[in-house]
């Protein structure tokens, strides 16, 4: 038995025999990251690898100027002993489970990740492996989620209404992902949809990346008053209270993230609508993914860690345990999502 | 049970009262009698005595829905609702992993969904407790298997006697008038006593008013402010009265046509829940009106307020609860003497109205607050520090040639509060909360120092805003050492400020006190976990001759979570 490929360090997940981090939580030499969200990929590293299609969003992050080595999806790179390679989460645009082989033993990191289509990103590809790091965040089995197309219905219903009812709709979500997601999957022939600064940012980068979603136009800051009724108007959770979404009173508020689907979340939430959006695995996900890769062992991070290991080992006969990481996933402290790096329009904003 | 269902969501959803009643008054003018009137049973509380025992409910759902027990019930602790948690674990089809033959509705079944909300009442709800129990387990399984997740939900809301949404009585009675174009006050009034929900009684609900609407009316309740400055700076203290602040329920005593009605201060009628305050009433001479505040008291002095909120939960009142937690009226203001309004009148003639009326009646369950007289304000002081003593909050200063205003004027009506105690602890150990704050770590374990070591002294999960427990539960998730159960043990970082109203010595905590109502008064983001406090601190706020487990009694101290 060699050292294990990847261990827990104070600096995050380390390939020893790689001489690498996998989202490391600190500034380190290398990093191999999975997706640009706050809790995977911190800036200030020596050298970045990352899937190619997230290199935009990436840079968000991390800074223009960060060394960034991007690869294609199962492009295989030499590191130490180890050979890595990149293959699709289906979380975000770029997403990455990271897939480390050394003389036959393969491991994967997944990241975060789902197995529902999403039109923004590749989508998620089981990945054989001996031992599998899987997220937790809706390891439960209350989560389970309706198909996407009824949740589009359902937000395109609800503006809708909203515009019938004189009010504008502002949908709320993570600046990174989830509002591109949104952008991809509403019906354009509504209305006009506007996006706050933080979401302007990412979505161009998405653009830029040949994602398409509906046209959308800037909140023009120095226009006072005037009639936004028809339009939806998507921006990060924090811009709720604030001052910058005082003009487009009276309006209905949404919010989409999977924690939707419990009520007590929806109300703490205080908007007036939620939707049962979400870029990471239901229960019945977790499981698909976790028996495709064929793994004997498991290593479960960030969510509901101790029941999904305790299901996976009771009533599924795999090895599997806790790993304690700093990663938080879709945290209800959506703050975590919205990239602060760069200094566009709008970033003042955020802050509420 | 659809369109009641969806009332439930939107009633549900929103947090702003306009739209809540709103969706009433539509369901109201829409729904024919016999649903509308088991929708307003439903919505101002009451309900069928519970028909199916959670265990069962539990033991089938968990069957149904293919999952080992621990599972379920870290379900529930997740969702912190059990009707809830049922409804979100049974496969409804819609998820991408779920087991496509699950999805049956045959056309029977959709019929029943179709169901007007009294048939399935009626037939089903009601009919449930005559039936054996394999009978019963086959029309909830059929029951779930029928309806969709939000009819789903409220049916398990239903049977499990646990229906409640966020809309007081107050809105539904407003909803109703709006449709019905009847006062307020007269539509409360029919709501009261005991009545079967048909269709006939919807529609009387509806009916023209009569001139019960003027009687039961009561008068804008006068507010006090708290008081900030010195007490000296109010002048000389002859011209003020002090009473005790009570902490109980503000409410008037109405005596009117012949009738009594309790009203709280969230205008509610309450007649009901005291009926020893309304039997008492009944004596009042014709016309009379009195402020005050209903209390818990027993043998002479007054209980903890906990003791009336346990009373309040109680939908039926036993004699057993009468006995242990008897109710009192302590009237501290008379606002209509002879039906004539009193309002304008100083404060010095209303106490003089309100002490011939009481002495009059002499009868314990309405009683008057008494004045707390003192020579001066140093003096007046001294008495407010035996307080927590009295189990009373603090005093009331009123201006006494003041008259009873309306809302909450400045300058007349002082509440002169004392401080909690409070000490800077570092939160230790983490739990999920429940109801709207389940899924969050919401419930904390506080600590303090002894000898290097950090001591848990207290539990405590309210005082945060939603923001900061937000923040919190971030940290708390990423930032955990060790998880027993659902307990997480997280890096000693935080510091809070803890308030408390009581502390004694206690042999079953490990710090060795008890605090009583602890809460979170300030994340103190600016201190270091070594700038806690000690134990030290907490020891020297003992009363001196503080017996043992004075507060054991219900109180919110620390339990340990390891090792259980």
């Amino acid at each position: 038995m060699h050292t294990p490929l990847v261990e827990l360090t104070d600096n995050g997940l380390y390939c020893p025999a790689g001489g690498f981090y996998v989202d490391p939580w600190r500034a380190v030499d290398r990093a191999v990251i999975t997706h640009a969200h706050g809790d995977h990929a911190r800036a200030d590293c020596a050298h970045y690898l990352a899937a190619a299609p997230g290199r935009g969003v990436l840079q968000l992050r991390v800074g223009a100027g960060a060394d960034i080595h991007s690869v294609a999806y199962g492009e295989r790179v030499k590191h130490g002993d180890v050979e890595v390679s990149l293959h699709p989460a289906g979380h975000i645009l770029g997403s990455a489970q990271v897939r480390i082989e050394r003389g036959g033993e393969v491991w994967v990191v997944s990241g975060d990740y789902k197995l529902g289509p999403d039109p923004t990103c590749a989508a998620f590809e089981p990945v054989r492996c001996d031992t599998f790091i899987s997220e937790s965040t809706f390891g439960l089995p209350i989560y389970r989620w309706a198909p996407q197309s009824r949740v589009f219905a359902d937000i395109n219903q609800w503006w809708r209404g909203n515009q019938q009812a004189g009010k504008a709709s502002l949908l709320l979500c993570y600046a990174l992902g989830k509002a591109q997601r949104v952008l991809a999957g509403v019906d354009a022939g509504i209305g006009p949809v506007y996006l706050h600064g933080a979401v302007e940012r990412v979505t161009a980068a998405y653009r830029a990346a040949g994602v398409e979603m509906v046209p959308t136009q800037t909140v023009d800051l120095s226009r006072r008053g005037g009639d936004w009724s028809r339009a939806l108007i998507v921006a990060p959770p924090s811009a709720l209270n604030s001052p910058w979404a005082r003009r487009f009173r009276p309006f209905a508020s949404g919010f989409a993230s999977g924690w939707m689907r419990i009520r007590g979340a929806r109300r703490r939430r205080a908007v007036d609508r939620g939707f049962v959006l979400s870029d990471h695995a239901d229960w019945p996900g977790l499981l698909a993914a976790i028996a495709a890769t064929g793994a004997s062992r498991v290593l479960v991070t960030h969510g509901r860690a101790a029941t999904l290991v305790r299901y996976l080992a009771e009533e599924r006969g795999l090895d599997a345990q806790v790993l304690a990481t700093r990663f938080v996933g879709e945290g209800e402290e959506a703050a975590v999502e919205e990239p602060d790096a760069g200094d566009g329009a709008g970033a003042e904003e955020v802050r509420s | 049970m659809r369109e009641f269902a969806a009332l439930y969501a939107v009633l549900d959803e929103t947090n702003k009262t306009g739209e809540k009643v709103a969706a009433m008054r539509r369901y109201f003018a829409e729904a024919p009698p016999e649903d509308a009137a088991w929708a307003v049973y439903f919505l101002t509380g009451r309900k069928p005595r519970q028909v199916i025992s959670t265990r069962n409910l539990r033991a089938w759902a968990t069957d149904a829905a293919g999952v080992p027990p621990w599972l379920f019930e870290e379900c529930y602790e997740a969702v912190g609702d059990l009707a809830e948690a049922v409804a979100l674990l049974l496969p409804d089809g819609t998820g991408q992993g779920a087991d496509e033959s699950t999805q049956i509705p045959d056309a029977a079944a959709r019929a029943a969904e179709a169901w007007p909300l009294h048939r399935w009442v009626e037939e089903r709800l009601l009919v449930l407790p005559r039936l054996a129990e394999e009978e019963q387990r086959r029309v909830m399984l059929a029951a779930w298997a029928e309806l969709g997740p939000v009819e789903r939900l409220v049916w398990n809301k239903l049977i499990t006697g646990a229906f409640r949404v966020g809309v007081s009585q107050t809105l539904v009675i407003r909803a109703i008038s709006e449709v019905g174009g009847v006062p307020v006050n007269a539509v409360a009034h029919r709501l009261m006593g005991t009545w079967a929900p048909t269709a006939e009684f919807f529609n009387q609900l509806l009916a023209e008013a009569s001139p019960e609407a003027h009687s039961s009316r009561p008068y804008p309740f006068f507010l006090a402010h708290p008081l900030e400055e010195d007490a000296g700076s109010l002048g000389p203290i002859d011209s003020w009265q002090a009473e005790w602040k009570w902490d109980g329920i503000r409410a008037q005593v109405i005596r009117r046509g012949g009738e009594v009605f309790v009203w709280s201060r969230g205008e509610e009628l309450i007649t009901e829940r005291f009926p020893e305050i309304a039997l008492a009433a009944r004596r009042l001479p014709e016309g009379t009106v009195l402020d005050g505040e209903v209390l818990p008291w027993k043998g002479g002095e007054v209980l903890p307020f906990a003791e009336l909120q346990r009373r309040i939960g109680r939908k039926t009142l036993t004699r057993k609860i009468l006995e242990e937690v008897p109710a009192m009226f302590l009237a501290f203001d008379m606002l209509e003497r002879a039906g004539a309004d009193l309002r304008a009148q100083p404060m010095s003639e209303r106490r003089r109205a309100l002490e011939a009326t009481v002495q009059a009646l002499g009868d314990s369950a309405i009683q008057r607050s008494p004045v707390v007289e003192a020579a001066s304000w140093a003096a007046l002081a001294g008495l407010r520090e035996q307080s927590r003593g009295r189990r009373v909050e603090g005093l009331m200063l009123k201006r006494k040639d003041s008259r009873y205003g309306v809302g909450r004027v400045r300058g007349d009506w002082w509440k002169w509060k004392i401080d909690p105690y409070s000490v800077d602890a570092v939160l230790i150990y983490a739990q999920g909360g429940q109801g709207r704050r389940a899924s969050l770590y919401t419930d904390y374990t506080f600590a303090v120092w002894r000898a290097g070591e950090l001591v848990p002294f207290c539990k405590a999960y309210s005082g945060l805003t939603d923001a900061e427990i937000r923040q919190v539960d971030a940290f708390i998730r990423s930032h955990t050492r060790e998880q027993f159960g659902p307990v997480r043990v997280v890096e000693p970082e935080l510091v809070f400020e803890i308030g408390f109203e009581g502390i004694a010595r206690s042999s079953r905590h490990k710090s060795g006190v008890a605090v009583r109502f602890p809460r979170m008064l300030r994340w103190r983001q600016d201190k270091r976990p070594d700038e806690a406090d000690a134990i030290g601190r907490l020891l020297a706020l003992l009363p001196r001759d503080a017996t043992e487990d004075e507060t054991a009694a219900g109180d919110e101290a620390a339990a340990l979570p390891v090792g259980e």
